[in-house]
């Protein structure tokens, strides 16, 4: 399998103080990789690093073997990079269809174009697909704002797929989901994963749900990765029962 | 009878009223007609930049100011009308895309301050650049264009110039905020962050928010001069700039028929409140004051609020 994303050392320092350093992984085409740590390990940097959130302060971030460090997070997403937040981000005052076709519009045509253009950008098709995929479709018209949290939830990772990228980064998709929920979550995106060949990069901090996901695993600590590999085997490294535990 | 029809029916309706209003004014009334005209062209262009975009702009009097500026200083010297207006508007789009980058950096009250300090700068410069501007004397005699042959200079005429423009701004405005454009914009407003990750280029739509405004003002500054004939500083003073955020805010943020309601309020209501004399600023500022505290959305967010309880309107519809 060739690799989607290649990280080489990034480093990131607040000051003094160091919340990466020096990460190095790839992720294959096609694989969900699920990172995970305690607080504070370094990962939600981590991704924001390298979706060009936050500028590194060393390493580089290569996209199909094509150096995008640093690189701006809306031009970064039209080469086929998305990502959601660890706190919802919706858009409330928008319904929930144009909140789907607001998150592909910019994928298609130049800005002049999509002024003079439909003024659904030709995406309201596509959103209902998304809407049904996502079992959203009753609440098309209702604004965002409206919805439940749960329901929120599902929008906010059904926009990250919208304009059908090839890599999606999951900032705690399970944080704040109840049970039920959960279950419909994680067999939307493995059906995403297997349907439309989308490679995943999840951070969670619910062990169940990111053990049931994930092909694979890395552990970050202190900024550092400790351990990798399948779900089983990371279970069981005293390295990564350690981290958690305190020692 | 559906909504639509009834929207339908009522746009019918103000247009009558508009078209036939001249005949029914004195020429005092007429005057303070075109200049509602005109100030709500200034008002959609703030409602473009506040409204939806969501970036404060102390600075739309300054665009009216250049507007105006550009217009009467090339006019008096001979130049044909539609160039100085065609001068007048993109120099304000350019100042106001350029404007627009202290805006990626600041926000919010900040940015109210750097666009006050705009404004006054403008302001300044018209007052104290004597050999340009006429500094306090300002710039007399200013001539109203002919359409097609057709003199402007009647009072009556030049409402219905400064009505035609209104309305060809109205029918730009809705179509932008109803395309893909308006979408962005109020996601920029919403959420940056996300529209960013989302592929939303949030620096060059918020720049196109800030010249789009700032090129309305300009607009609205070209029929101004010609209006008034003769301007001098003082209109254009921060006041002015205020004065237009009322509109924007009392008629409503982000609707798109606030900034007409709102216009309506800043311009025609202190003229229909002289009866009460001395009290008349008083009355009025009262008045502003029990609205936004009963509906700080505005007077539509007040209509909305009343029409329909639970609402399902689409933000960059309505």
């Amino acid at each position: 399998m060739s690799s989607v994303l290649e990280v080489r050392g990034l480093e990131k320092h607040f000051g003094g103080i160091v919340a990466v350093a020096g990460v190095s992984f790839e992720v294959r085409a096609g694989e969900i990789l699920g990172i995970i740590g305690p607080n504070g390990s370094g990962k939600s940097t981590l991704f924001n690093c390298i979706l060009g959130q936050l500028a590194p302060s060393a390493g580089d971030v290569h996209l199909d073997g094509h150096a995008v460090t640093g690189m701006r997070p809306c031009d970064l997403n039209r080469l086929g990079v998305s990502r959601t937040f660890q706190l919802l981000q919706i858009f409330p005052q928008l319904t929930v269809r144009e909140n789907l076709i607001l998150a592909g519009q910019e994928h298609r045509g130049t800005m002049l174009s999509r002024l003079f253009g439909p003024r659904d950008a030709g995406l309201t098709a596509r959103a209902d697909e998304m809407l049904g995929f996502f079992r959203l479709e009753k609440l098309a018209d209702e604004l965002a704002g409206g919805l439940s949290y749960g329901q929120q939830k599902l929008l906010d990772a059904a926009m990250a797929f919208m304009a059908g990228p090839r890599l999606v980064l999951l900032d705690e998709p399970a944080g704040g989901v109840n049970l039920t929920m959960l279950a419909s979550l994680r067999d939307r995106l493995k059906a995403i994963n297997a349907e439309m060949g989308a490679t995943f990069v999840v951070i969670e901090h619910n062990m169940e749900f990111v053990m049931a996901l994930c092909h694979r695993i890395l552990v970050l600590a202190e900024g550092r990765i400790i351990a990798q590999g399948d779900p089983a085997s990371v279970r069981r490294d005293p390295k990564v029962i350690e981290a958690y535990l305190g020692g | 009878m559906s909504r639509r029809v009834l929207a339908i029916a009522a746009a019918a309706l103000v247009a009558a009223f508009l078209l036939a209003a001249p005949f029914g004014f004195k020429p005092y009334g007429v005057f303070i007609l075109s200049t509602w005209a005109v100030m709500s062209i200034a008002a959609i262009g703030l409602n473009l930049t506040l409204g939806y975009a969501g970036q404060i702009s102390l600075a739309q009097a300054a665009f009216v100011g250049i507007g105006a500026y550009v217009t009467a200083w090339l006019t008096t010297r001979g130049w044909p009308f539609w160039s100085t207006y065609l001068i007048g508007a993109t120099a304000c789009f350019a100042i106001g895309w350029l404007l627009g980058y202290p805006a990626l950096r600041v926000q919010h009250h900040y940015l109210a301050f750097v666009t006050l300090a705009f404004t006054t700068l403008v302001y300044l410069a018209f007052r104290n650049e004597e050999w340009l501007t006429g500094g306090i004397y300002g710039i007399t005699n200013i001539p109203r264009p002919s359409v097609l042959g057709l003199s402007t200079e009647p009072g009556r005429v030049y409402y219905y110039f400064c009505l035609a423009h209104l309305a060809l701004v109205s029918a730009a405005a809705w179509w932008l905020i109803r395309s893909p454009w308006g979408r962005a914009f109020v996601a920029v407003r919403e959420n940056p962050v996300r529209a960013l990750s989302l592929g939303v280029d949030t620096r060059r739509y918020t720049l196109m928010a800030f010249a789009l405004g700032a090129g309305l003002g300009g607009i609205s500054g070209a029929l101004y001069a010609p209006l008034v004939q003769y301007i001098d500083p003082s209109p254009f003073a921060l006041g002015l700039s205020l004065n237009l955020l009322l509109m924007v805010v009392v008629g409503g943020s982000g609707y798109f028929l606030g900034p007409y309601v709102g216009a309506i309020v800043a311009v025609l209501l202190p003229e229909w409140l002289r009866f009460t004399e001395g009290y008349y600023l008083m009355a009025y500022a009262v008045l502003v004051i029990a609205l936004m505290v009963v509906c700080p959305a505005g007077l539509l967010g007040l209509v909305e609020r009343v029409l329909k309880p639970r609402s399902k309107a689409v933000a960059s519809d309505r």
